[in-house]
């Protein structure tokens, strides 16, 4: 049984599909992430299942019950929101025993369990300031007490980390996960930052203008992104995608950049059944998949010129002009370059990945 | 610089000339106010005399003028609390729904509000009243207050709310309330600041209104004070000035002290560019 | 569809606002449309006409327009306004240029005594310019006495100058507050680059700081035709008088309503014509309002 499932949901707005008939399912103890650009849906799948928005159509389980009929309230559900939404009125310990007070619990419980939960988030001696006397860390880690306080069925988090500054969000993002963990409590985690989703989760789902793209591990929408979308979205820098047209000669495989030319005889046979002759395709390749030769080419590599040299320490990544196209190489030999350098590239052909043109899905 | 300086000090010679005359022109009119209800034979004069609290005990031992200051406190307390409970839920509504005509409605609210005063409307207010058989009733002056302060009200309050995130309410929400327990857990007490501010410029206005008393109350043991102090002008006159300048600072106070409140508390500002 | 949403229904919001739109349906907009019907009637206070009116057409409007009275109250009323727009915009705009850069007592004292001449009930202000200006004890006439002149009988000699001085030493706080909240929002910066380049005093205000607040001038400008035209207080320190020459529109409809034989008829289709003018000057109001 799955914790959450989504079965066939639609939600509109007025006229613009915010949803767009997706099904995914979630499974128990999962850390799962809802990642997308901005406006894909992913804050709407979010408050569907919290109950906050009602879809037009479709079913959506929580721990294998429809809860089309249920209210917010009924559904428990510990919600950590974008800017925390931390009642501005009540004090730390307030705020993390709302829900259990709103549940009429005992009070002896109440304190029992609010203090060891300050305790367990390092959060103990705040608890009787006000959200506005705290740092903007300190106020995940209360906003995160309130949704653990009730033994959630889900956590739910909508970019619970994007009010952070960058050194305190990396911290912010091993500690939610630990605790996840140890709660053992399944977790759905919306966030447009493909870095953080591939850091933190069981298995992503990449939505896109209302349609999920993909759903699987990090590792698999990193190796097999299924489309363009989810190539061009994962990763930093992205897979280079370019468009091309395959060229099937007597004796060997070409694809044609116009620029310049790919002999691909290597994989010749995994195409050969999928691609028509002269038929327009996009080539993909990450950018640590192609190995840059500095001195002098070998057979079948593409001359190139350096265009921008980023070093970032332990990985240089270089920008390659070639005719008017620019190729993203990642490279980690702090290779001695600069702008107008001559170099070669050459692709690893166990990696590379073709989509179709017109719908951007895989060939291989 | 020296030269500077100098010119310095003449612009600041005539700066400070300026607004003392300005001082003098708001201030002059107002030293009767302080002078006469202390003075022992009080007169339209600024005299200073012995001091002494006779035409507050003349004024205290006056039946009319004390049920006076009640019925303004019946009239002003009853549209006050009727204005800001009605204005806060209508508020809420128009700040959490987006229905179809919302901005339909708002613009007919700021539009009416602005078109039918107390001026243009005061025949129809007549009439409307004489025949509900409210005339000489509180109710009259109440529900007329009601009707001409929500709409304004329902601005104020609903920029208060408009101000607050639906984050608040929707965490309170998920975290199990149901959608009145929000309300008023969370959004009433964020709020406060706003239900007072209303409630104090109700009181304010309704406290010093003249003309809808005025019109729509015939017994004179109905009258507000304002109303009060117009029929003994007109009708006692100038024998009884000590007591009426007593009379008037008295009044006045409840005013002074609610925008000394108001100035202490929240600054005195603007909401929605709005006359007493 | 999306019903309202899941913190308000729909349904619910209906009920929350109901209250609200009851009052203002019943005691505002309902005697806005009425005026009209009544105005078309020979409804009256007292007399046959009292119990059983007629339908009499546009009567009221062409005998309103026939009034010799009507026509001078318009008048009156024209001056009234244009007088306290004058002097209310010119010391609230003076008031607040002065006050701008001051901080502490003179502030708050200066700021105060405006104030508390505004939201003091307007009874206790109009007796006080009674006292203020009367003939024989009046403290403005003592002062004059003593700088050697002549009393004057303000009421008789300038009765419409008196109510435009009285409505302006009232009302002066509102163009005060909003030309100050004004100032406040223009950059300091503005103001040092013209220091910078040397402008004076004079050119600031007029390329720098009249520009920059045109907006809330005009705001002021309207409202306060709009409210001053409403206004009511005057009838207090004078009743229109002396011989009906400080008699405003608003006071000459009372007289025609409610005193005499109370034509409330008559009241009526007055009512609807400053009904009529208060619409154009909300519709330029509002026009305003939504180009910011």
């Amino acid at each position: 049984m799955h914790d959450v499932a989504f079965e066939k949901v639609t939600k509109k707005f007025g006229k613009v599909v915010a949803v767009n008939n997706i099904s995914f399912q979630v499974n128990k103890g999962e850390l799962f992430t809802l990642l997308g650009p901005s406006g894909c849906g992913k804050t709407t799948t979010l408050r569907l299942i919290a109950g906050l928005e009602i879809p037009q159509s479709g079913n959506i389980y929580i721990k294998g019950k429809n809860v089309e009929k249920l209210f917010p309230k009924d559904r428990n559900i510990g919600m950590v929101f974008q800017n925390y939404a931390l009642f501005p009125h009540m004090n730390v310990f307030d705020n993390i025993a709302y829900p259990l007070k709103i549940r009429k619990q005992p009070q002896k419980e109440i304190i029992h369990k609010v203090t060891e939960i300050a305790k367990n988030l390092q959060t103990e001696e705040l608890l009787s300031r006000k959200p506005n006397q705290i740092s903007g860390g300190q106020q995940q880690r209360v906003a995160l007490g309130r949704a653990m306080v009730q033994e959630p069925n889900v956590f739910l988090f909508d970019e619970p980390l994007s009010n952070l500054d960058a050194k305190l969000r990396t911290e912010a993002r091993s500690f939610l996960k630990h605790i996840q963990k140890e709660m053992k409590t399944t977790a759905i985690y919306v966030t447009h930052d493909q870095k953080e989703a591939m850091a933190i989760s069981d298995r992503i789902a990449i939505l896109d203008k209302g349609v999920i793209m993909q759903v699987g591990t990090p590792k698999e929408v990193y190796k097999n992104p299924e489309n363009v979308f989810v190539a061009g979205f994962i990763g930093d820098p992205p897979t280079n995608l370019l468009n091309c047209s395959i060229k099937y000669n007597q004796n060997k495989t070409v694809l044609d950049f116009l620029q310049f030319k790919l002999d691909i005889s290597p994989i010749r046979d995994l195409v050969r059944e999928k691609v028509n002759n002269e038929e327009a395709i996009i080539f993909g390749i990450r950018p640590e998949d192609i190995t840059v030769e500095y001195k002098n080419a070998s057979p079948n590599s593409i001359k190139g010129e350096v265009f921008v040299v980023e070093r970032l320490g332990p990985e240089t990544i270089i920008h390659v002009k070639i005719g008017n196209l620019i190729i993203i190489v990642r490279d980690f030999s702090e290779p001695d370059i600069t702008m107008g350098d001559t170099i070669w590239l050459k692709i690893d052909f166990n990696s590379v990945h073709i989509y179709k043109k017109e719908d951007g899905k895989i060939i291989i | 610089m020296v030269f500077r300086q100098r010119t310095n000090l003449w612009n600041n010679f005539w700066i400070y000339l300026i607004l003392f005359t300005l001082v003098l022109f708001f201030i002059l009119p107002m030293i009767w106010l302080v002078i006469a209800p202390f003075s022992s034979k009080a007169s339209l004069a600024v005299k200073i005399t012995l001091p002494s609290l006779n035409n507050f005990r003349e004024l205290f031992k006056n039946k009319v003028a004390m049920l006076a200051f009640k019925n303004s406190f019946i009239i002003s307390f009853s549209s006050t609390i009727i204005v800001t409970i009605t204005s806060m839920l209508a508020a809420y509504a128009l700040s959490r729904t987006n229905f179809k005509w919302r901005s339909t409605l708002l613009y007919a609210l700021l539009l009416f509000s602005t078109v039918v005063t107390g001026i243009a409307a005061m025949v129809p207010l007549f009439v409307l009243n004489l025949r509900l058989g409210l005339i000489d009733s509180y109710l009259s002056v109440i529900f007329v207050f009601i009707g001409g302060f929500l709409p304004v009200s329902i601005f104020i309050i609903k920029d208060f709310f408009d101000a607050i995130p639906k984050d608040y309410e929707e965490a309170a929400i998920v975290a199990g309330s149901t959608p009145s327990q929000g309300f008023f857990r969370i959004i009433l007490p964020l709020s406060q600041q706003g239900m007072v501010v209303i409630a104090l410029y109700i009181f304010m206005n309704t406290w010093g209104d003249f003309l809808i008393p005025f019109i729509l109350l015939r017994s004179v043991n109905k009258y507000p004070v304002s109303v009060a102090i117009y029929t003994f002008f007109t009708q006692e006159g100038l024998p009884l000035l000590g007591l009426l300048s007593a009379y008037s600072l008295l009044y006045s106070l409840p005013v002074i002290v609610l925008y000394i409140i108001i100035n202490r508390k929240f600054g005195f500002g603007f909401h929605g560019g709005l006359k007493g | 569809m999306f019903e309202g949403g899941i913190i308000l229904s729909k349904k619910r919001a209906f009920l929350f606002m109901l209250p609200a739109l009851a009052f203002v349906a019943v005691f505002l907009i309902f005697p806005a449309i009425w005026a009209i019907y009544i105005g078309l009637t020979n409804e009256a206070l007292t007399g046959i006409y009292g119990l059983n009116h007629q339908f009499v057409w546009f009567d009221n409007f062409i005998k309103a327009f026939k009034d010799p009275w009507f026509h001078s109250s318009l008048q009156i009323s024209f001056k009234f306004v244009f007088g306290s727009l004058v002097g209310q915009a010119g010391l609230g705009l003076l008031l607040a240029l002065l006050l701008n850069n001051k901080k502490g007592i003179l502030k708050e004292l200066v700021s105060n005594i405006v104030i508390i001449a505004w939201i003091v009930p307007g009874v206790v202000v109009a007796y006080l310019w009674v006292a203020f200006l009367d003939k024989d004890f009046g403290l403005l006439n003592s002062i004059l006495g003593i700088l050697g002149f002549a009393r004057v009988n303000w009421f008789r000699t300038l009765p419409v100058g008196v109510i435009i001085i009285f409505n302006t030493w009232r009302g002066t706080a509102f163009s005060m507050l909003l030309f100050m909240a004004a100032l406040q929002s223009i950059p300091p910066s503005y103001l040092e680059t013209a220091d910078v380049i040397g402008a004076s005093g004079w050119r600031k205000f007029r390329d720098i700081i009249i520009p920059l607040i045109k907006p809330q001038i005009l705001t002021d400008l309207i409202l306060l035709t709009l409210w001053t035209f409403n206004v009511f207080t005057p009838f207090i320190l004078t009743k229109g008088g002396p011989a009906h020459m400080t008699e405003i529109l608003p006071i000459y409809t009372y007289r025609v309503a409610f005193m005499g034989t109370g034509r409330i008829g008559q009241g009526a289709a007055i009512s609807t014509i400053i009904l009529l003018i208060n619409l154009t000057l909300a519709l330029i109001y509002l026009k305003m309002l939504k180009r910011k």
